[in-house]
């Protein structure tokens, strides 16, 4: 039975069986995984003609190749005479993809090219018609996005003020190019809107993170000291995504006006850098080693939080794939890339100082919403005291759940007007 | 024959239990598992000798881990915050961490220098926690050091057979 999905989202809640109902999940995959724009990669992991890697949209699985012109593909991981998957490593450099089975092979943008013994297709088969099936594929400021559905908005479009978000997150760069530098991947037990409500949710940090907090320098620890920061706020963008500023000073990292200090944990850094770079040089890449001042969300499945990218892949409705996307700087010093290394490493991944408390508060709100899946789920903090900034944005404290209300006014648009 | 000349084979290509350091170094091995399933991880941070280096990577292949992405990566500052972390009373999910019960074998020493010995293992870990038992396997690396205070480790590296997949795993250590 379809259920009635618009009463299950009001402005300030939503139902438990949000997180629960099979059949949701079912609509979800077909009417917002397999319908909109979905994060796929970085042009850097792809950044040579040949390289691939495989990704997902929504339950399917897909290659995303650079051709030998340059141009970005998005597959469908799935050959067209048997259906058996044709690339089966998750990144690499080749010259196309080769079926295991009967060896139908196809050229990097999914053009099938051979098909041995090709006598039994004659009359039967034209290649021209069998290629890998494409996705829609559009990028914007090297965030690569792919979508099944060809009629779908210009990215351009459906990003819209997450934009200049996206802009500012890669001035962390400082001059240079974002590369990837590495993943770190777990599962949690819960859905994955669990984990899309978390990114902008600065109300669970410094409950959540307390280990981690103690563990950190105090510079950083008061960095991120965001319940009594008035400047610490959350803007909805409008499509699902949202915002979350913790750091206000690291908004747009090229606004410096040279008050702050340089953290004293970065101490060899700058005595390293100074070697080679003038001092304005240094105090640029130093300033964005913690990252962007603030979490972007991007309905659905990526957010770029201050110094790394996460990207959410549903499994089941109670099954979530988390990749903690590290990034440096593309040319940028060894000993910056090895310092976002070590950072990145502190807090993220299974075996990091903040990811395991995170999912264990995950895992525990499926567990407990199973119990009571007749009660809503609470999505109205700061609900009094939001307001519109300059650009009619909703906006209140980054503690605050205006990022949940406009990702969850999104999955009411989608799951209920099939777009 | 034959005895003789497999003893000997061993002794040349791995571990030989008439040599004392190989079999100390098990014996620590033993023990740190031991003290890593009983979650006392002062004691075993103890283990250590001082400017050890303790690695879980993602890349199988790597040596060069300083400029790779790691699941662990510690010097003696960031093992004893790891300690600190998971003993302290702040983390959720350490408070509600998996009981473990791991097997430590196929010892082969791999190398041999004056004051230390190197020890490859495999490490099979069962897992239970909330209604799930899960498993994790790796080979596991030992530098065990022998100085004035006893065997120490100076090194462990543990590859994971799925450390470029997904790794599931709360409030243990490997």
């Amino acid at each position: 039975m379809t259920p009635d999905v618009s009463s299950l989202v009001e402005s300030d809640r939503v139902a438990g069986t949000l997180y629960t109902d099979p059949d949701l999940f079912e609509r979800e995959m077909d009417r917002i995984f397999h319908s909109t724009w979905v994060w796929v990669a970085h042009e850097s992991e792809i950044a040579k003609p040949g390289d691939f890697r495989t990704a997902w949209v929504g339950r399917r699985p897909v290659i995303v190749s650079r051709d030998r012109r340059g141009g970005i593909n998005v597959l469908l991981n799935r050959c067209r005479h048997r259906g058996a998957s044709v690339c089966d490593v998750p990144k690499g450099n080749g010259n196309g993809f080769t079926c295991p089975y009967h060896a139908w092979s196809y050229a990097l943008d999914g053009t099938l090219r051979g098909i041995p013994y090709p006598e039994g297709y004659e009359d039967v088969v034209e290649k021209k018609d069998l290629p890998l099936q494409r996705l829609k594929v559009a990028s914007y400021a090297g965030m690569i996005f792919a979508s099944f559905n060809d009629d779908i908005e210009p990215l351009e479009d459906f990003l819209g003020g997450a934009r200049l978000w996206i802009d500012r997150f890669m001035k962390q760069g400082a001059g240079y190019p974002i590369k990837v530098q590495g993943e770190h991947r777990f599962r949690f037990n819960g859905n994955w809107k669990i984990q899309l409500e978390n990114t902008t949710d600065w109300y669970h940090f410094p409950i959540v993170h307390r280990s981690w907090m103690s563990s950190v320098d105090a510079e950083t620890a008061s960095m991120l000291s965001i319940m009594t920061d008035e400047t610490a706020v959350t803007h909805a963008l409008g499509n699902g995504h949202s915002v979350s500023v913790s750091v206000a000073e690291h908004v747009d990292l090229d606004v410096d006006d040279g008050t702050e200090k340089l953290q004293d944990r970065f101490s060899h850094i700058v005595e390293e850098l100074s070697k080679d770079l003038p001092p304005e040089r240094v105090r640029r890449i130093v300033r964005s080693l913690h990252g962007a001042g603030f979490n972007l969300n991007l309905f659905p499945n990526v957010a770029m939080s201050m110094a790394f990218f996460r990207v959410l892949r549903p499994l089941s409705v109670a099954e979530t794939e988390i990749r903690h996307v590290a990034l440096g700087l593309e040319g940028g010093p060894e000993i910056v890339n090895r310092e976002r290394l070590r950072i990145h490493e502190h807090f993220q991944g299974p075996f990091g100082f903040g990811s395991p408390d995170d999912a264990e508060a995950w895992n525990r709100v499926q567990r407990g919403v199973t119990g009571g899946t007749d009660m809503p789920i609470l999505v109205n903090r700061g609900l009094g005291r939001e307001k519109p900034n300059d650009l009619g944005q909703p906006t209140s404290h980054a503690t605050d759940e205006t990022g949940m209300r406009e990702a969850y006014a999104m999955w009411k648009r989608m799951m209920t007007d099939g777009n | 024959m034959a005895t003789d000349s497999l003893s000997t084979a061993l002794a040349d290509i791995g571990l030989s239990l008439d040599d004392p350091r190989a079999v100390a170094a098990v014996s620590l091995i033993w023990y740190e598992a031991h003290l890593l399933d009983a979650r006392c991880y002062e004691d075993w941070d103890a283990l250590w000798a001082e400017g050890g280096e303790y690695v879980v990577p993602i890349d199988r292949e790597t040596t060069d881990f300083a400029s790779r992405l790691n699941l662990v990566y510690d010097d003696d500052r960031m093992r004893r915050m790891r300690v600190e972390r998971l003993t302290g009373g702040l983390s959720i999910s350490a408070a509600a961490a998996a009981r473990t019960v791991r097997s430590v074998s196929r010892f082969v020493v791999t190398g041999r220098e004056q004051d230390a010995i190197e020890v490859c293992s495999a490490q099979v870990l069962v897992g239970y926690k909330r209604e799930e038992t899960f498993v994790l396997a790796a080979d596991v690396t030992h530098r065990i050091v022998f100085g004035p205070g006893g065997p120490r480790i100076s090194r462990k590296i543990v590859r994971l057979v799925n450390s470029e997949d997904t790794v599931t795993a709360s409030g243990f250590l490997l």
